[in-house]
């Protein structure tokens, strides 16, 4: 008697989307601190923490951003592999709109001396992020209209812009990998504000925004009735194309923030290498969160959890000596031990043989 | 007990899908070299026999014997190595490919380790001209000839795969037209006199009577009873797929005639002319407030079609429909919904519920649509009006937050009629509302539905069931082959309501 509550009881934490993807991070987080002594050290330095879980946070801030916009994308039904693209649009539009200058071949001396200076900009700062945000979101748009109205698969579509963003992001800089000097800008990614790293506050403000965009208005219900089963959604009314455009727009917006921080962080805007493979980071973190990749239900919260378990594991493995070289396959295992965590397939077989012992 | 004569013979077979009971206690034997077609309407059972008998699904109970030996169909793979074969529905054939590859695909003929085309293509060909009787290039691709001979092909493949003595034809004729149906019974009688033994599935009741020697009939589940072809009559048949006796008299019941004095004379849906090209033959219908109109048709007649052009699934290319007078221009489900129409539709499944929303969700989906993005109902008008709705129809679940897939078949149906009583709807079409739910519940439903009408409310009335059709509908409009071929009002002879359904004097 006692047991089935037991069992019960189990059954209600592990059907909460959460459990799954702080199972994951907790065992990761066990892991460290039995190999890694010394790994939850935090310190203070001038009134700010530091440490390896402060690192981790601030790492998968870039991915958490990511993973906010994608999550919606992915609860519709669809995927976005372009995201890492518009990070390098962003950059690129950030750097030329704080130096135009680098694209002269030839500069009067009078402004040669503002091109390292940590103090120029040639757009104020505010107009530099407005400008970025808006071509962002212009791009999430684009993707929102192929797949929407164009009626063309999420995958291709998004392909599009995945491989001619690089191309556009280079167009706009010509071709010039630009360093940015401007210091305000630097604190975007590496600034810090009351004991913790500012792009942490980013992801929370994304995040209160996704939320409230999703959760106090009708849409989250509507991105995930259209995910579960668009033809009962028409049926009951629900415009699936306007649902679709706003996820990917949105998730474009993402990007773009997700730009501004990375290319923060490096002081660079660089077209080729910028935001490279995070499009698969962002799916993953989702996917690790505990969101179908058919569609439907989504928490983002959860999504964010599943962006700390990658970058855990990619600190973990740096913590105890794994070479940067054999990162990704050992990231490739944990994927597969995530997808089959959730695979229908195998929780049924789980339950099957655990039915069968009971009996 | 099983004779000779008897290549299949399946006893008390019972399926219950979550929610449903697909089949209970159902007999169906089939003898070598016969035509057997097997009829009934959506939900009665049909499919879901075909794929006991051919592995897809396994049976809850109930005995399947081959030539008189018991046998458990494991797999589709398995029911082709005992000899049966399934053409379906839509042709699962690839039509980039040439015709012998798609006969023979997986199992050509090997030379060098290669595949030897010219004994694959002399194959195929000497195949298609023994077994079928026709003769075409079989190095074409499979997509360069008709639809016709695409259905030969699928069946040659079928015939190929086994030696089949057990050929399953689902809806074969659906996507033929009068001509490639007369080309495919010949090929169906050759193979009779071969003695393979064929299942006919289909909905057409004039190829029924063509083609078979005996007809088996389902309805809801259970077996109606199996009939030599040329012992029952159209009408009888009609009678038995539907559910009415012919004796039996209606009784209409006291509500209905009540109710009739409720009906006003302003019409608020006029549709004149109304109609897509191929889909549903230009129609007219008038619908007054406080008005239930039934509609009666078998399956495939256009009963679902009218559904779909009145609430805007589909626009019309002809006529025009009028709601409250006003002529409509926008199609769409959620003009529709703000017009105050609403549309419970047939397929429960398909483009009724949404599996993973919860049953508070799934009632307030349609009123939320309507409200937009931004006017977000409060969790506090969620739950009133979720709570609402299931003490109302007394929707069995533990609480409004359960997932609605979490719930039986009629139970989910009442999620979707809560879902469109919320948006408080001025016209409400029920396309096979009863379907695969208890009989209590289908009188709850059909008494709802003329308390309504006394509201002002008005109603259009969809089902399989002509019973119901006739107890709850004040007018009756008949609808044959995807047209309207008559409409009763007053005092209806079901007899001739049945006559207009068939098309035929019996």
């Amino acid at each position: 008697m006692s047991k089935s509550k037991f069992s019960f009881n189990f059954r209600k934490i592990t059907e909460s989307r959460l459990f799954f993807p702080l199972v994951a991070l907790g065992l990761i987080l066990l892991f460290d601190l039995i190999a890694v002594p010394g790994f939850f050290r935090i310190s203070t330095r001038e009134g700010n923490l530091y440490g390896n879980l402060i690192d981790i946070a601030r790492n998968a801030s870039t991915v958490s951003l990511l993973a906010i916009g994608m999550t919606l994308v992915i609860a519709t039904g669809g995927v976005d592999l372009s995201v890492g693209a518009i990070m390098a649009i962003s950059a690129s539009v950030a750097a030329i709109l704080m130096n135009p200058y680098v694209l002269a071949t030839e500069l009067p001396p009078h402004i040669m001396k503002f091109m390292s200076d940590p103090n120029f900009t040639y757009q104020p700062l505010w107009i530099v992020i407005l400008a970025t945000l808006i071509v962002a979101t212009i791009c999430g748009l684009w993707n929102g209209l192929l797949v929407a109205y164009g009626k063309i698969q999420c995958m291709v579509a998004t392909l599009i812009l995945m491989i001619a963003g690089r191309g556009i992001a280079q167009l706009i800089t010509n071709g010039v990998r630009i360093q940015i000097f401007y210091e305000p800008y630097a604190f975007i990614g590496q600034g810090w504000i009351i004991i913790l790293p500012f792009s942490l506050y980013l992801v929370a403000i994304v995040f209160v925004l996704a939320w409230l965009l999703t959760r106090r208005t009708a849409i989250g219900m509507f991105i995930e009735s259209v995910g579960t089963n668009a033809r009962s959604s028409f049926f009951s009314g629900i415009d699936e194309k306007r649902v679709k455009l706003l996820a990917y727009t949105f998730c474009g917006f993402c990007a773009g923030i997700a730009g501004l921080v990375a290319s923060s962080n490096i002081k660079t805007s660089d077209a080729f290498n910028l935001g490279v493979a995070k499009e698969l980071d962002a799916i993953l973190a989702v996917v690790i969160g505990g969101t179908m990749m058919s569609g439907g239900r989504f928490s983002l919260l959860a999504s964010i959890v599943g962006a700390w378990v990658i970058q855990a594991i990619t600190t973990s493995m740096y913590a105890v000596g794994v070479p940067a070289f054999a990162l990704q396959a050992i990231k490739a295992v944990v994927v597969i031990l995530v997808v089959l965590l959730y695979s229908e397939q195998v929780r049924n077989f789980v339950q099957k043989i655990s039915a069968r012992k009971e009996a | 007990m099983s004779d000779a004569d008897y290549v299949v013979e399946m006893e008390r077979i019972t399926k219950a899908f979550p929610g449903v009971q697909a089949l209970s206690n159902v007999h169906f034997s089939l003898r070598r070299g016969e035509i057997h077609a097997i009829v009934g309407e959506n939900g009665a059972g049909k499919s879901t026999l075909v794929k006991i008998l051919t592995g897809v699904e396994k049976q809850d109970a109930g005995t399947i014997r081959l030539d008189g030996k018991v046998v458990m169909v494991r797999s589709p793979l398995h029911a082709q190595e005992l000899g049966i074969s399934t053409v379906y529905q839509e042709i699962n054939l690839c039509p980039n490919l040439s015709v012998a590859e798609n006969i023979m695909i997986g199992r050509e003929p090997k030379r060098l380790g290669g595949i030897h085309w010219k004994a694959m293509n002399a194959h195929a060909r000497e195949f298609l001209l023994q077994r079928l009787s026709i003769d075409i290039d079989v190095t074409q691709k499979l997509a360069t000839y008709p639809v016709a001979i695409q259905q030969m092909v699928a069946i040659a493949r079928a015939l190929e795969i086994s030696s089949a003595r057990i050929l399953i034809l689902d809806e074969p004729t659906s996507s033929l037209d009068v001509n490639e149906t007369a080309q495919l019974f010949q090929v169906m009688r050759k193979l009779k006199g071969e003695g393979v033994a064929i299942i006919f599935i289909t909905h057409f009741l004039d190829q029924v009577y063509e083609i078979s020697d005996r007809i088996t009939v389902l309805r809801n589940g259970t077996l109606v009873g199996t009939f030599e072809a040329s012992d029952i009559s159209r009408l009888e048949l009609i009678a038995k797929m539907i559910g009415r006796s012919l004796t039996e008299l209606d009784e209409m019941s006291g509500i209905k005639l009540e109710s009739r004095k409720h009906i006003k004379d302003t019409a608020l849906v006029q549709a004149e002319d109304l109609g897509l090209t191929g889909v549903m033959e230009p129609f007219d219908l008038e619908l007054h407030a406080g008005e239930v109109l039934g509609i009666a048709g078998l399956l495939g007649s256009g009963r679902t079609e009218i559904a779909h052009l009145l609430f805007g699934i589909e626009k019309p290319d002809s006529g025009t429909l009028k709601m409250a007078g006003a002529v409509v221009e926008h199609f769409s489900p959620l003009a529709s919904i703000g017009r105050g129409v609403a549309l419970c539709p047939e397929d429960r499944k398909e483009a009724g519920i949404i599996d993973d929303l919860t049953v508070r969700e799934n009632i307030i989906l349609a009123l939320q649509a309507n409200r937009g993005w931004f006017r977000y109902l409060s969790t506090q008008q969620q739950y009133e009006l979720a709570d609402r709705y299931i003490k109302l129809l007394n929707i069995a679940t533990p609480s409004a937050d359960q997932s609605v897939k979490n719930l039986s078949g009629g139970n989910q149906q009442k999620v979707i009629l809560a879902r469109w009583l919320a948006t408080n709807p001025q016209v409400l079409i029920l396309d096979e509302p009863t379907r695969g739910i208890d009989v209590g519940a289908k009188a709850e439903i059909q008494k709802l539905v003329l308390s309504l009408a006394e509201e002002g409310k008005s109603c259009v009335f969809i089902s399989s069931e002509l019973d119901e059709v006739l107890r709850t509908s004040h007018r009756i409009m008949v609808l044959r082959d995807r047209a309207k071929v008559t409409e009763f009002s007053g005092e209806v002879d079901q007899q001739r309501i049945m006559q207009a359904m068939a098309g035929s004097e019996v």
